[in-house]
């Protein structure tokens, strides 16, 4: 499953450890949000980098007193049709200022890509090789964006009020 | 009348070649169906039990005669000559071939309209009553804050993939023709003390498997503040409404498993962290939307013309005036509601031929604006009284000047087993039956308004809980049976219909109507007293034992 990471196809640093797997001496891993919960002294006395595969049924603010710690998160679609880590990644981005890694896993399809942008994931495990290939002409899709969101695109409104303004300034 | 302007434009263009992508990713098999599904459903594109059904958006129920014209053009170009209004202020068209469907939608889209909202687990078409700033009486026009809410709705990154679909209506008048106490979200227009625009927002209604009447969340949500608080709502929705079993997976149900209390707490923590944010709408992005509306110059008119005086000599005319036409908000106007139940014809069919003329007449006679109604009804909204009767001549050429507007045979109908894959038992053979049976003019005005609602399934597309009498049609035993409810209603004074007796056979649905409306006649005070009122009166019962006494 290729990774697509700063928009374009990229190496996955991260490891995947499962729950009973001994943690390795190094490198970046990613755990479960039990073993997170479970373990969290272990590892955070390791090197390399952390991070977590948090479910979407889970709560955000329990997540929230880790966050300090980690480098990568991991949201899950267990279905392209369940929309439940678009909102934990706003809450994420925008109640909790998180601003490591935000990582799009499982059913992740290229028509979900501005979506996912938008609520603020910057890295993304595509299911189709197709689809990653085509992300950097996918995201061009869409110009404008009617809906305000911690990503910072200027929306509809505020781009009508600019031009009004702008109007009004050369008359 | 809303203008786009080139963002609204880009937007949808570029909707439009999304979609021809995915398509060609389906034909190619690039995509799964499975896949392919959900996205086709995004752009209201449908597998129906013949062909794939394509669901095209008029939100808020306004159209401009060069939109209605296209439509027609749909149906000749890609269709089999037709089109059938909703109950949801969209069209569909039911014989369309997937290949042909990106260029349906960018053959609409060149004149601003598109199917983006109307079908897939996301917010739905915005709509609203279709009488909107022209009813007498009425606060302002709630569709400058229908399309305020309409972009915002639109492609939203956050509630495209909830957990069932979403729908918001909205109305500012007293009487409520947009149904909110049956929707998701219902908005009622109100002022504060201060004279400030804002809401009561009802959550939790709906119809279906498990209907519920909408219930107040909040009594008043400033005009600013809508868009946060709407988001606010979804957002504990998309959170934790159920996924588990589609038929529990709309939001009346977690209001109803949680409480209205318990929801409206959650509702707002979550809305303090957010209304102060850049969702907050300022007086300026209001008059901006608004600025786009533009409304008729109308003319200083008599109250009462001379043409229309003459006119009322004539009996036919006369009849059709009466339940067609009301009151409009400046003087020598009037709405005129165009029905499009004729007797023997589907509810909501319209011929491209239909489409083409009225579009014709709404440029002639009311400033080139159509209105689609949730009775799955059209209206011209700024007719000239003077006009009525060379009107009333023209649409009785193209058929579509019966005259039973709010009347027995006025029937609002889901398009059932004939065209619908999830329906149980046919609905359109049971409205035309009944327009066959209550076919004289003088009967079904002796009986007054009476709203008849037929659904195929329970999924209840044509709201059978609220009709006046609501019919539902099921399936027992390998045989179409149906259910028969009385006292229903989908206004201000929303009320689910409570059922009269055991199922009964297709062929005897049409005289067990009969029986009802004879108790009816019997029953009832004083002929002022409307259908509805006698059943309040009086409960389920008597109607009960006369209905079922010979059966």
């Amino acid at each position: 499953m290729p990774l697509v990471k700063g928009g374009k196809i990229a190496d996955d640093t991260f490891v995947k450890v499962a729950d009973d797997a001994a943690l390795p001496a190094s490198g970046d891993i990613l755990v479960s949000a039990d073993r997170l919960v479970k373990d969290r002294d272990a590892l955070l006395a390791r090197t390399g980098k952390l991070g977590v595969i948090w479910p979407n049924n889970r709560d955000m603010d329990e997540l929230a007193r880790h966050l300090a710690k980690l480098a990568a998160i991991a949201l899950v679609f267990p279905s392209f049709r369940d929309g439940r880590a678009y909102s934990q990644a706003r809450l994420l981005r925008e109640r909790y200022a998180y601003r490591g890694e935000l990582r799009a896993s499982g059913q992740v399809l290229r028509d979900q890509f501005v979506f996912m942008l938008r609520a603020g994931f910057d890295s993304f495990e595509v299911k189709k090789q197709a689809d990653a290939e085509a992300f950097a002409q996918t995201v061009k899709r869409y110009s404008v964006f009617y809906q305000p969101t911690g990503d910072g695109r200027i929306t509809a409104l505020h781009r009508r009020m600019q031009l009004r303004h702008s109007e009004g300034v050369g008359t | 009348m809303y203008a786009y302007d080139e963002i609204d434009r880009t937007l949808v263009n570029e909707r439009v070649s999304e979609f021809r992508d995915q398509v060609k990713r389906r034909l190619s098999g690039e995509l799964t169906e499975d896949e392919f599904k959900m996205l086709r459903l995004q752009n209201g594109v449908y597998l129906q039990l013949h062909a794939y059904m394509f669901r095209v958006a008029i939100p808020y129920g306004t159209l401009s005669s060069e939109q209605l014209r296209r439509f027609a053009h749909i149906a000749r170009k890609y269709d089999r000559g037709y089109g059938h209004f909703t109950t949801r202020q969209n069209i569909q068209f039911n014989w369309i071939k997937l290949s042909d469907l990106p260029d349906a939608l960018a053959d609409l889209a060149e004149v601003g309209i598109h199917a983006m909202q109307t079908s897939g687990n996301n917010m739905r078409n915005v709509t609203s009553d279709q009488w909107a700033g022209v009813a007498p009486g009425e606060i302002e026009d709630p569709r400058i804050w229908s399309e305020l809410i309409r972009q915002h709705t639109t492609l939203h990154p956050e509630f495209s993939f909830l957990p069932r679909k979403f729908k918001i209506a909205i109305t500012a008048s007293d009487h409520d023709r947009a149904a909110i106490k049956i929707h998701d979200i219902g908005l009622r227009l109100i002022k504060n003390e201060k004279g400030e625009t804002g809401f009561e927002v009802l959550v939790g209604g709906g119809l279906g498997r498990t209907p519920f009447i909408g219930k107040t969340i909040k009594h008043f949500v400033h005009g600013r503040d809508i868009l946060s608080y709407i988001e606010a709502i979804l957002r504990v929705y998309n959170q934790y409404g159920r996924r588990d079993n589609i038929y529990k997976a709309r939001i009346k149900i977690l209001v109803h498993e949680l409480g209205i209390e318990k929801f409206s707490r959650e509702v707002e923590e979550e809305w303090q962290h957010i209304r102060n944010s850049s969702l907050q709408i300022d007086d300026e992005v209001i008059e901006d939307i608004r600025s786009r509306f533009t409304y008729p110059a109308y003319e200083k008119l008599p109250h009462m013309p001379d043409e229309l005086r003459q006119a009322a000599a004539d009996p036919a005319f006369e009849a059709w005036r009466k339940n067609s036409v009301a009151p409009h908000k400046v003087q020598g106007y009037s709405i005129v509601t165009i029905s499009l139940k004729p007797v023997g014809g589907p509810p909501g069919d319209a011929t491209a031929e239909q489409m083409d003329a009225l579009a014709d007449l709404a440029e002639k006679y009311s400033f080139g604006e159509i209105r689609v109604g949730h009775e799955q009804n059209l209206a011209l909204p700024h007719v000239a009284k003077r006009d009525l009767p060379a009107l009333w001549r023209a649409l009785d050429k193209l058929g579509l000047a019966t005259p039973n507007v709010n009347l027995i045979t006025d029937i609002i109908a889901c398009p059932g087993l004939d065209y619908c894959s999830l329906a149980n038992a046919r609905s359109i053979p049971i409205a035309q039956e009944l327009t066959r049976r209550f076919a004289n003019h003088e009967l079904a005005n002796l009986i007054g308004r009476l709203h008849i609602n037929i659904s195929g399934c329970i999924n209840a597309c044509g709201h059978h809980h609220v009709g006046h009498i609501g019919i539902l049609g099921v399936e027992k035993n390998g045989e179409e049976v149906y259910q028969i409810t009385i006292g229903g209603r989908a206004d201000e004074s929303a009320a689910l219909g409570n059922l009269i007796g055991p199922g009964v056979k297709f062929e005897e649905v049409a005289d067990v109507v009969e029986d009802v409306v004879e108790a009816y006649l019997a029953l009832r005070e004083r002929p002022e007293e409307l259908f509805i009122d006698t059943v309040k009166r009086l409960g389920v019962e008597p109607f009960k034992e006369r209905v079922y006494a010979t059966r």
